[in-house]
């Protein structure tokens, strides 16, 4: 019987981990950005705070550096800040997830839903060998079309998807825990 | 590997000194030594108040086969000819991260020079930029700044315009994320004409920050963006020409 996986840091494994709270109180929330109605997480401000920074990188560098992970695939560009530095402690290979065209050599591309319309995200092609075992990484994740997008691209190339992990969780993500069928881990949920 | 010969003349003082080190950066033409000695340029150096010496030193990078790990970050750039157009050879710096190796390798040199520099600011230019800045950050105790195009960042920001081959663009910093008396440095994967580079050393420099280094795995020594650096000194690991 599975027993069942609780996808936030603090329920799983970090019970009362002081870092979490300073981690959460790092990150500024800017209302009505970009438009009316949203309260943006913005996590520059979390990049400010060397403790809290690094202390982001070491929860999740403590979590994936013994599960044989080879490739950690950051998305565009806030994936970039925070996907480098956990390839580089747990010894594998960075692979950046780009918006259309910024990639220069031959790539794979996946469509994904936007509230209005679609975007693609693209991979280089030959960056991910089958069988390599990967950690998809992003600032925040809200619907989950993004790291949807991305769990194809590395399927599609023959990787193993591990588990997507995020700073920030926002309230549509919860109750999925899964996002098709791959593990979430979520260090904190959105500041009011 | 330095090779260093000291000659005596009188020269007029220099404005300020980078506290990184004593060298200014005004460059003189190449003098190569011998055939045997690695090219070397010639720089001014204040040796003591007052008075200066030239000494020859090795131009302010990595490369010059100073460091064994430079030929291995070199041997990992990838260049795409004709992108984003004809005539371009882009300088693919994705292979790099796709050796553990090599990629840390390009940080610790940074890590190296930068550590115990009281740099309290690394600003890093997007996208790429993301990739090396927060790293380095991290190791040397700093907080990371991005500086983003248009309407990315969510607060205010401050913004500086540059000039594009046609047309203009803009980089953006937050209001607040840098505070007078900041030590900052700057980093890209590449300098080629220095307008970004400039751009972000001008918007650090508005809120009274002190640019002390910009830093980039590589640079188009063709294209002269050193140049374009109001005297800050540049430091890079691999040359492309």
């Amino acid at each position: 019987m599975e027993k069942k996986r609780e996808m936030f840091a603090g329920e799983n494994g970090l019970q009362g981990d002081p870092r979490l709270k300073a981690i959460s109180e790092a990150i500024r929330v800017v209302p009505h950005f970009p438009k009316q109605g949203i309260m943006f997480q913005d996590i520059t401000t979390l990049l400010l705070d060397h403790k809290a920074f690094k202390d982001t990188v070491d929860i999740f560098v403590d979590r994936y550096r013994d599960m044989g992970i080879s490739v950690v695939a950051g998305v565009e560009a806030r994936g970039f800040m925070f996907g480098p530095s956990i390839a580089l402690a747990i010894g594998a290979k960075f692979v950046p997830l780009r918006k259309p065209k910024k990639l220069p050599g031959e790539v794979i591309s996946e469509a994904y839903v936007l509230e209005y319309g679609t975007d693609r995200l693209e991979m280089h092609v030959g960056a991910v060998q089958p069988g390599e075992r990967a950690l998809v990484i992003d600032d925040l994740i809200a619907t989950g079309g993004t790291l949807c997008a991305a769990i194809k691209l590395l399927e599609r190339v023959g990787a193993e998807v591990v588990e997507c992990a995020c700073v920030i969780g926002l309230p549509e993500a919860k109750g999925q825990c899964r996002l098709n069928g791959k593990p979430l881990y979520i260090l904190v949920e959105p500041r009011k | 590997m330095y090779v260093y010969k000291c000659i005596s003349i009188y020269s007029p003082p220099s404005p300020s000194l980078s506290s990184l080190s004593d060298h200014h950066n005004r460059r003189l033409p190449c003098v190569p030594l011998s055939e045997s000695n690695p090219v070397v340029h010639l720089r001014q150096t204040r040796k003591r108040r007052g008075s200066f010496v030239v000494s020859l030193s090795a131009t302010m990078s990595a490369c010059k086969d100073q460091d064994p790990r430079i030929h291995g970050i070199k041997t990992k750039i990838r260049v795409v000819p004709n992108f984003p157009k004809p005539g371009i050879m882009f300088q693919d710096i994705t292979t790099l991260l796709l050796d553990p190796k090599a990629f840390k390798d390009t940080i610790d040199l940074f890590v190296e020079r930068y550590k115990g520099k009281n740099i309290s600011v690394v600003a890093g230019i997007e996208a790429r930029g993301f990739i090396f800045g927060p790293p380095i950050a991290l190791a040397i105790g700093a907080k990371f700044v991005p500086l983003r195009k248009p309407r990315k960042l969510p607060g205010e920001v401050i913004s500086e315009e540059y000039i594009l081959e046609y047309g203009r663009d803009c980089l953006e910093m937050h209001v607040g994320a840098v505070e007078p008396g900041d030590r900052a440095l700057v980093v890209d994967d590449l300098i080629a004409t220095g307008g970004t580079l400039c751009a972000a050393m001008n918007l650090l420099e508005r809120v009274g920050a002190e640019v002390v280094e910009c830093a980039c795995v590589i640079e188009l020594p063709d294209l002269k963006g050193r140049d374009r650096l109001n005297g800050k000194p540049l430091y890079i690991l691999v040359e492309y020409h």
